[in-house]
């Protein structure tokens, strides 16, 4: 029984980190750049892969995450600075700004995916990496899902510190919590928004990375991890970091539940889940107003 | 009707898209006695997608709530006639069918439509997933089997079915255009705001109108089933069923009936031509154009046509001045 608790713990715990991170990409880049970018998970695939290339290079994969930080920053910021910088041009209102971004975001998914096809084929892909297993209280536990535990909570904390603390940081929750505001202040709206897209890139990349050391990946998996990334994002509030952080971590604790009953239903909990937050409060559990 | 006709006399070019929709469809209805039978399949794929374009478009073109649950409705008529295809005649299945997506569809709207557009965008999205996955299991938990076979229709059966369903959605769409409930969807398109403020129902003129523009989806759902002899839940409610409907209405133009059509028959007919050869070159080139026709074509091939058209005949006119 204690075991069985231990387990559930530890699993929800990397379950959690994992979707953190993936949710506070998504959600700082629809919270500052207004972008609901649905492929997020096409991001987190192509970070799955490129760690996977590197590996198959020897280097080891947290050095991996490592390297393709700025690859994936550079892959959101010049995103942004094109495609959707000439779409905030031609789009006449902001609500039309975010409805025809999150199309081509769907635009960009097809792309990515289908690069990505041609590139590393369709086939699962898995490597193996830190499979020992050490003892913690009793227990047994792979010491690779141990690193990606820890990674994941001290990359959600250092990006939760990030925002709060540097000057970057205010910036991005300036123009978060009112745009017009932080122009007239100063602040460069459109240079930060495409920052932010850049950071959400890079979230999903190193998401993508801890994704590759424990679990199978194929090309194809971009959409189930954004439907999740979506969905946390939906629970913790619209565009609110700490609402991304905590969201994450109930949905870890929830879906690794539901996976002791039976693995195929962990996406109908979810739905529920956000079927009775919508009907109950629509905002989320940090967010403003729906 | 009546009105209508008086419209047309007054101001001749308004007649010129229901007179060439009018003659497509005359001809299209001689095309399976003339022709090869896989020009037949082939029209009757174009027809269903030309049928969900127009459906996307009614609600999501005329509310600006972009809806990708379009999967979800065309699956649930795939699985009523895989369920119950033995049962009833296809014209009876197809109305079930429908009925079951308007019922899908009023319980996504009682739940999403009364917050902003964004939030309906992501439920819509995950309600195909969540159906498959639902299924799927119930499927493998009750019947121990993924997929079923469907009572098999021929594919004319299924051609002039689908090509009936358009006629009725396209009266459908005319006449709920011409109707107050139409003017109520336009001014919520213009404004939400005011259109709740000079006493619109919003959230209701919305949730109905959803209702409705699924049922066809569903319908032609449950034609194609027959068409093909096995499903499952992955055939059922592919995603792309949700995606190429969007693509086609942006890449046609979302003004008027025809840009939904062009665009349906457009990538419909490509579909046709590469999907078996080049499946990867044919998605990777439809992201592209997807996001390039959002960029450089905000009213679609229509409306570069349009504008074309305006230009030629305003040079015309500027050479004339320059004569006299």
């Amino acid at each position: 029984m204690l075991v069985t608790i231990f387990n559930v713990i530890s699993s929800g715990l990397i379950m959690g980190g994992v979707y953190a991170i993936i949710a506070m990409g998504m959600s700082i880049q629809y919270g500052v750049a207004r972008i609901l970018n649905v492929s997020h998970g096409e991001f987190i695939m192509v970070g799955a892969f490129l760690t996977f290339m590197l590996v198959k290079l020897n280097v080891n994969p947290l050095l991996a995450m490592v390297l393709i930080m700025p690859l994936m920053f550079l892959l959101g910021f010049i995103l942004h600075r094109t495609i959707y910088k000439k779409l905030n041009d031609v789009s006449g209102s902001s609500g039309a700004f975010e409805s025809n971004s999150m199309l081509i975001s769907f635009g960009l998914m097809f792309v990515l995916q289908n690069v990505a096809l041609q590139i590393w084929g369709s086939q699962q892909q898995v490597y193996a990496f830190l499979q020992r297993s050490v003892n913690i209280l009793g227990t047994a536990i792979a010491l690779n899902r141990l690193v990606v535990l820890l990674l994941a909570v001290a990359i959600s904390l250092l990006f939760y510190l990030f925002l709060q603390k540097s000057r970057l940081g205010k910036a991005i929750r300036a123009v978060s919590q009112d745009a017009t505001s932080a122009a007239l202040m100063g602040v460069k709206v459109h240079r930060v928004g495409a920052i932010s897209f850049g950071i959400g890139a890079v979230l999903a990349g190193c998401a993508g990375s801890l994704i590759s050391v424990i679990n199978q990946f194929n090309t194809a998996m971009g959409m189930s991890y954004t439907i999740i990334a979506i969905i946390v994002v939906v629970l913790g509030g619209m565009g609110s970091v700490p609402g991304a952080l905590l969201g994450g971590f109930i949905l870890g604790f929830i879906g690794t539940l539901v996976n002791y009953i039976d693995p195929s239903l962990s996406l109908v909990a979810y739905y529920l889940i956000i079927i009775i937050l919508l009907l109950v409060k629509p905002s989320g559990l940090m967010g403003g107003k729906a | 009707m009546k009105n209508l006709l008086n419209e047309f006399r007054a101001n001749p070019k308004k007649a010129v898209v229901p007179a060439v929709v009018a003659a497509a469809l005359i001809l299209l209805a001689f095309l399976p006695g003339m022709t090869k039978p896989y020009t037949t399949i082939m029209l009757g794929s174009v027809i269903m997608y030309v049928i969900l374009s127009l459906g996307w478009n009614m609600f999501s073109g005329a509310t600006g709530y972009i809806s990708l649950a379009t999967a979800a409705f065309f699956g649930l008529g795939v699985y009523t006639s895989a369920i119950l295809g033995d049962y009833m005649p296809l014209p009876l299945l197809m109305a079930v069918g429908g009925i079951a997506a308007s019922v899908l569809a009023i319980l996504i709207g009682v739940i999403t439509l009364r917050l902003r557009g964004v939030y309906f965008t992501i439920f819509t999205l995950g309600v195909v997933k969540l159906l498959e996955v639902l299924i799927l299991y119930l499927e493998i938990h009750l019947n121990g089997t993924r997929g079923r076979f469907v009572v098999s229709y021929s594919f004319t059966d299924v051609f002039y079915a689908l090509y009936i369903l358009l006629i009725v959605q396209l009266i459908a769409i005319v006449v709920i255009r011409r109707s107050r409930f139409g003017k109520a969807l336009t001014c919520i398109a213009e404004g939400e705001d005011a259109a709740q403020h000079i006493g619109i129902n919003s959230t209701r003129v919305k949730i109905l109108c959803f209702a409705i523009s699924s049922f066809a989806m569903g319908a032609a759902g449950a034609a194609m089933a027959t068409r093909w002899s096995y499903i499952d839940p992955g055939i059922a409610f592919n995603a792309n069923y949700s995606f190429l409907p969007v693509l086609m209405v942006i890449f046609g133009g979302a003004q008027s009936l025809l840009g939904p059509i062009t665009g349906a028959a457009v990538f419909a007919y490509l579909q046709e031509l590469l999907t078996t050869e080049f499946p990867y070159i044919y998605m990777l080139a439809m992201g592209i154009i997807m996001i390039l026709a959002i960029l450089f074509m905000p009213r679609g091939i229509l409306g570069v046509v349009h504008d074309l058209v305006a230009r030629a005949r305003k040079r015309k006119e500027a050479g004339r001045d320059a004569h006299t």
